[in-house]
């Protein structure tokens, strides 16, 4: 159940009270984010949507403690997130957060086996047990044939699905998707979205994702408008 | 370990800018080895002076000769547990351009004070049994093929003739850094045959029981002397030897002034490569922070590019300087010694590894301090 209106059980995974976000460009203060409530149940799949320039990304960043916010709170499995150290925060990222970017953000002088890795170089695994990690989440994905290609002999939409198994190798608590199918053709992007919905259903993942395609924001159970900072329910997704 | 192919990976991603790097540190330690080679050649007798050795010399100048008599005094002094004593010869090997060190010393008491010289024992008693024998050291011989049994004529240019001696051995140094390029003859022959200066010696070297006491054993052979005609001038060996490499100029100085603008140099383009490096990779970098790799983790990684960069091209420019020594001293033997010391060499790797973390801190750090949101945005 997703709720904006900040009136939630507090049972939610993740709860957004009153939060604001604003810039400084110059001498001029820019408010983004007002006043925003959000309550996103634990296997939830929620899609964000508005013009550019109307805070999703900044949004996102702040869900994903990236960014900290002016005001307000954000707490996550009840974690409060707002007042963490950088370090807690990296940590905690670590280990409840998958992000995947529009532009894949692979690191290109690794192959696709160790851009999934990454994230596991920083827990206690065994070699061996990352490996079996990493060839677990490339079969989900359907690239087990794909391990040892570099990001440059991938298409755009394999390079995704690398981000997508890089994502939820560690098995975050949840994903933030900024764009997912926003660099893809039509059949890729499809895909994509296949694989996201696999995500939700099948794995139980809670997903968040901002897009400006509506076809991607269908699949979605809640579509949740963003305009002049402020957080509008729209209509109900596929679910 | 498991960070280590993520290192490797990022610098392969630029092999040509990567290779350069690292030939540059290669340059710069190659560089530095052979320049402490030169400042050992120099000033090796510093570095190899025994700590239980004094030097007398007449307080005027080097020069100038000191009693004979003295030697009894000098031996009784408390602390003093031998006394040997040489004289410069000057004399001409077939030309001048032939130089090497020649000293007249004393048969009998030579060798028990410098340890460090090496000579078989029959060969030490040949040189006791013939007037006129000498002894070569090895890197001498080898520069002009002396061996034993040579007669081998010098042109006496302090003390005029035609002075000619046999060669009774060859001795060697007890470790690479002792210098083995000089010829010693017996005091006794100079001492028959000169014309002049009979009964003074160049200068007296004299060993401790205890160095502890060179302070004052020092301070008791120069007022022992004071205000006689030969006034003695007593340092210890080091500095007696420090003195005199400075005397053909200050070559330590020299090489430090080379030394730090190769260095500097090299720091300015380490580090520049280092900025590019990381500067072109801000996305990456914000990727890696996204995924969980703390401020200081990211920075590690930087550093550890920038150290191993220096490691490799400070390891193959000190092995190339080494191999470079190993073929011997270039002037064929008018150096004092020509070795890179293991010392050296560990220093010289320190020197790279400590370059090359200081090029990498400031885009280390710029690294580390990055903020993830706003270095996304820019990707």
């Amino acid at each position: 159940m997703v709720r904006v209106d900040g009136k939630g059980n507090g049972d939610s995974l993740i709860q957004v009270r009153d939060l604001d976000k604003k810039y400084q460009r110059g001498s001029e203060e820019i408010d983004v984010l007002q006043g925003l409530n959000l309550d996103v149940d634990k296997g939830d799949f929620v899609a964000f949507m508005g013009p550019s320039g109307s805070g999703k990304t900044t949004l996102l960043n702040l869900l994903g403690g990236l960014d900290l916010p002016s005001a307000g709170s954000i707490t996550v499995a009840g974690d409060e997130i707002t007042h963490m150290s950088a370090s807690k925060l990296t940590a905690w990222r670590a280990r409840h957060v998958g992000f995947i970017f529009q532009m894949y953000n692979l690191i290109p002088v690794l192959t696709a086996f160790g851009n999934v890795e990454l994230p596991l170089l920083l827990t206690r695994l065994s070699k061996a047990d990352r490996r079996r990690h990493v060839e677990a989440v490339l079969g989900v994905v359907a690239l087990s044939d794909r391990l040892d290609h570099y990001p440059r002999q991938l298409s755009g939409g394999q390079e995704q699905r690398v981000a997508i198994a890089r994502a939820i190798v560690a098995d975050p608590t949840f994903l933030l998707c900024d764009e997912p199918t926003g660099d893809l053709d039509r059949k890729s992007a499809e895909e994509i979205m296949d694989l996201i919905d696999r995500l939700v259903h099948e794995h139980g993942k809670t997903v968040l994702m901002v897009t400006h395609d509506p076809r991607a924001a269908e699949r979605a159970h809640a579509v949740l408008h963003l305009d002049k900072g402020v957080l509008v329910e729209g209509a109900g997704g596929g679910a | 370990m498991k960070f280590f192919r993520l290192v490797l990976a990022q610098l392969l991603r630029k092999k040509v800018r990567t290779t350069l790097t690292i030939g540059s540190f290669t340059v710069a330690l190659f560089l530095y080895g052979l320049l402490v080679t030169i400042r050992g050649a120099f000033s090796g007798g510093a570095d190899v002076a025994g700590v239980d050795r004094l030097t007398v010399i007449n307080k005027t100048s080097l020069i100038m000769p000191l009693p004979f008599s003295y030697r009894d005094r000098i031996l009784r002094v408390l602390g003093v547990s031998g006394v040997t004593y040489a004289t410069w010869f000057g004399g001409v090997y077939q030309d001048e351009k032939n130089f090497f060190p020649q000293f007249g010393v004393d048969k009998d008491t030579w060798f028990d004070v410098y340890a460090e010289y090496v000579l078989p024992k029959d060969q030490r008693e040949a040189f006791l049994r013939d007037r006129q024998a000498c002894l070569v050291g090895k890197s001498l011989a080898k520069r002009f093929g002396f061996k034993v049994g040579d007669r081998l004529p010098l042109r006496g240019t302090i003390w005029p003739g035609a002075w000619e001696f046999n060669v009774a051995g060859i001795y060697e140094g007890n470790r690479p850094e002792v210098d083995t390029t000089g010829l010693l003859f017996r005091f006794d022959y100079l001492e028959e045959r000169r014309q002049f200066g009979k009964g003074t010696v160049g200068w007296y070297v004299v060993r401790l029981a205890n160095p502890d006491d060179a302070v004052k054993v020092t301070r008791t052979i120069d007022e022992g002397f004071a205000n006689s005609p030969f006034e003695t001038l007593t340092q210890t060996e080091k500095a007696f030897a420090t003195a005199f490499a400075k005397q053909m100029g200050n070559i330590e100085f020299l090489v430090m002034t080379i030394g730090s603008v190769v260095f500097f140099t090299l720091l300015l383009v380490t580090g520049n490569t280092m900025a590019i490096a990381v500067r072109e990779r801000t996305g990456e970098l914000a990727v890696l922070k996204t995924v969980g790799f703390s401020g200081p983790g990211v920075l590690a990684l930087i550093l550890a590019e920038a150290v191993l960069i220096a490691g490799q091209g400070g390891l193959i420019g000190l092995g190339l300087a080494k191999l470079f020594t190993l073929g011997g001293d270039p002037t064929r033997g008018l150096l004092g010694t020509f070795y890179l010391s293991w010392g050296s060499l560990g220093l010289g790797f320190m020197l790279a590894l400590g370059v090359g973390a200081v090029a990498g801190i400031l885009p280390a750090v710029a690294a580390m301090r990055l903020r993830v949101a706003d270095a996304l945005r820019r990707v």
